[in-house]
């Protein structure tokens, strides 16, 4: 914090900076493997926890420097931004390891990363079949089918501003239910199997996705709906050719917070009843059995996957709404 | 439809009064509410046709009859639901593990608990992160992108762990709302504590103003809109994170454990008074956090 008021280093200063983070990374490195050593794995001597916290302090005086360092924008400053939470979480996982390798926590209450690394790698093909049954059959068709009776009761609903009235505001509030609670209920409809799942999820994506998308066919400014009325455009082509487009970022919203929702909504529903195989039924079983290397494996996949899948629709909104920010100033030209 | 949202012309008539009564807001509510409704009650004699209990052939009224009846349907009748939420609550003693008051009760409990928690920390950590460079730069990156992934999955980890070091019943569950409360405060308070823009800060500096004095006057007043809007969320998920940090313990007590009991026991109507009454306790907490909220920006100021 006092560091907060020292003048900004001098971009001399950069070369150093880029050392010390080095030097924290080797450091880091150096204590995950001591940790396994023999002799201090499960019993680690005093001088190893301040050899630990001496690691710590130096990273984060690292984290520090990156951080104060004045960097033009741009790539430089980029990479730093990269490079300071990748060194934080490093530093988070580097600990985890160390205090359970090191202090000898029993697998059963905190497996280290490395063991859940292991477990990842070991049980690949269990892992994949869970994956494949709660993502591919239950996620995603459940996340395109909720998202797109959302926008398409959305895109009616902005025809009737009667319905828009009435659902808006329902939506809102069925937004706030823990809607995750009719899982038992889709179960008994549906059965063990993906089925239920799809409809938890539709049901928990389709509300979010209908007030995003009411939300942004609103957002279109009078200027250009009145530059459209003058070109004489019916309600179908201001529909199409501004108000859509214009809600883009809007449905794009809709769906980023639905690709979580949708995986919380399918792992949870499968604690309910599935068949032998799934990310939830995974989670559920093998904590009753106390594997939890097994369960923080499923949950480094689910991580991973909640993460691609949000990048994905990032990605795509990029490229569908690119038009967007520089839209305005080409306008004022 | 495309004209309606534009401003009203001065050459427009207004429609008449009850033109006017009839679309507004609550009447468009309502009329959704009913809608629904009778789409509910049209279901239940197909829905639940299927079942061995209910009569092959029949006209429609004695089908209805025989579907009302039932005592484990398919899908309930919304009147029997609403009587099952009387009976478990209203008519029932609160201490009995029937009730429904007592199961809300160990639910909201562990709710309010993790919500008070998780905002203390999520203040906290903004704090931390609007003061700290490195905690921002380090922090910050990871706590936006932890909202992409399914963090309540981890949930049962939890209540295992926890369990077998012998803390059971309300802090673990009170540990996972906490946990996915704190997220959305963060995130909403980083921004109300930097909402100020550098003309106020500015005026700051010239009253030469300390850091704290800065943080105290400015900082935090212009975040408490930003706190309101984020305590919303984080109250909706606290519930959720109590609900589901009740489903691995097995069903002891709470409302996610008679959604379960229901499920295992095939019981509908235990399952669908559950449900019900977790949506209105959820409407309940928005509806407190609301209030308050109108409450504190009168007293600090802001206009109604």
């Amino acid at each position: 914090m006092t560091a907060a008021a020292l003048p900004a280093p001098k971009a001399a200063g950069v070369a150093g900076v880029a050392g010390t983070a080095l030097a924290a990374l080797a450091a880091l490195a150096g204590v995950a493997l001591l940790a396994h050593r023999p002799g201090i794995a499960g019993s680690a001597p005093l001088w190893f926890w301040a050899l630990v916290v001496a690691a710590w302090a130096f990273t984060w005086w690292a984290n520090q420097r990156m951080s104060l360092l004045a960097l033009p924008a741009g790539a430089a400053e980029r990479t730093r931004d990269v490079a300071v939470p990748l060194l934080f979480g490093l530093t988070c996982f580097v600990l985890w390891e160390v205090v359970c390798v090191g202090a000898g926590v029993p697998l059963v209450l905190m497996p280290p990363p490395s063991a859940i690394l292991e477990r990842l790698v070991t049980s690949v093909p269990t892992l994949a079949a869970d994956f494949n049954q709660t993502f591919v059959r239950a996620v995603i068709p459940g996340w395109a089918l909720g998202s797109a009776a959302g926008f398409a009761v959305a895109v009616v609903a902005d025809r009737v501003p009667f319905l828009r009235r009435g659902l808006l505001p329902l939506g809102n509030f069925v937004s706030a239910l823990p809607i995750i609670g009719i899982a038992p209920i889709m179960v008994m409809w549906f059965g063990f199997d993906w089925h239920s799942k799809v409809g938890v999820v539709v049901v928990m994506t389709f509300f979010p996705m209908l007030v995003n998308t009411v939300a942004g066919l609103g957002a279109s400014g009078h200027l250009e709906r009145d530059l459209m009325r003058s070109y004489a455009a019916g309600s179908w082509d201001m529909l199409v050719k501004l108000r859509l487009p214009a809600a883009l970022p809007f449905i794009f919203n809709g769906l980023k917070i639905n690709s979580t929702l949708a995986l919380i909504g399918a792992i949870v529903a499968e604690f309910f009843g599935t068949p032998i195989v799934g990310m939830g039924f995974r989670i559920s079983t093998e904590v009753g059995r106390l594997a939890l290397d097994m369960v923080w494996a499923e949950i480094v996949v689910a991580a991973i996957a909640g993460t691609l899948f949000y990048g994905a629709i990032a990605l795509v909104e990029r490229a569908a709404t690119f038009w967007h920010p520089s839209y305005r100033p080409a306008r004022g030209r | 439809m495309t004209t309606e949202a534009l401003p009203a012309r001065p050459s427009a008539r207004l429609p008449s009064l009850p033109a006017r009564i009839l679309s507004s807001g609550p009447v468009a509510i309502a009329a959704v509410v009913l809608a629904i409704l009778v789409g509910w009650y049209a279901m239940i004699v197909p829905m639940n046709a299927g079942l061995p209990s209910m009569p092959k052939e029949g006209s429609y009224a004695e089908l209805t009859r025989a579907a009302w009846s039932l005592e484990r349907p398919v899908l309930p009748a919304p009147h029997a639901v609403v009587a099952e939420l009387w009976r478990s609550t209203v008519e029932t003693r609160m201490t009995s593990p029937r009730s429904l008051v007592f199961h809300g009760w160990v639910t909201l409990s562990s709710t309010l608990l993790g919500f008070a928690l998780g905002v203390a920390l999520g203040i906290v950590l903004a704090i931390g992160i609007v003061s700290v460079k490195a905690l921002e730069k380090s922090l910050l990156p990871w706590i936006i992108a932890s909202q992409t992934i399914p963090i309540l999955a981890v949930a049962p980890i939890i209540i295992v762990v926890l369990g077998s070091i012998g803390l059971t019943g309300l802090v673990p569950k009170a540990i996972i709302s906490m946990y996915l409360c704190f997220f959305p405060v963060t995130i909403g308070m980083v921004k109300g504590f930097t909402s100020p823009d550098s003309m106020q800060l500015d005026l700051m500096r010239t009253y030469s103003a300390s850091g704290l004095q800065t943080f105290a006057k400015l900082r935090w007043p212009a975040s408490v809109p930003f706190l309101f809007a984020s305590l919303k969320v984080a109250v909706s998920i606290s519930l959720v994170g109590a609900i589901v940090g009740e489903l691995p313990t097995g069903a002891q007590a709470g409302l996610g454990a008679r959604l379960l009991s229901g499920s295992y026991y095939g019981q509908t109507l235990q399952i669908w008074a559950a449900l019900f009454a977790a949506a209105i306790l959820a409407s309940l907490l928005v509806l407190a956090v609301t209030l308050a909220e109108k409450v504190t920006l009168r007293l600090m100021g802001g206009r109604p």
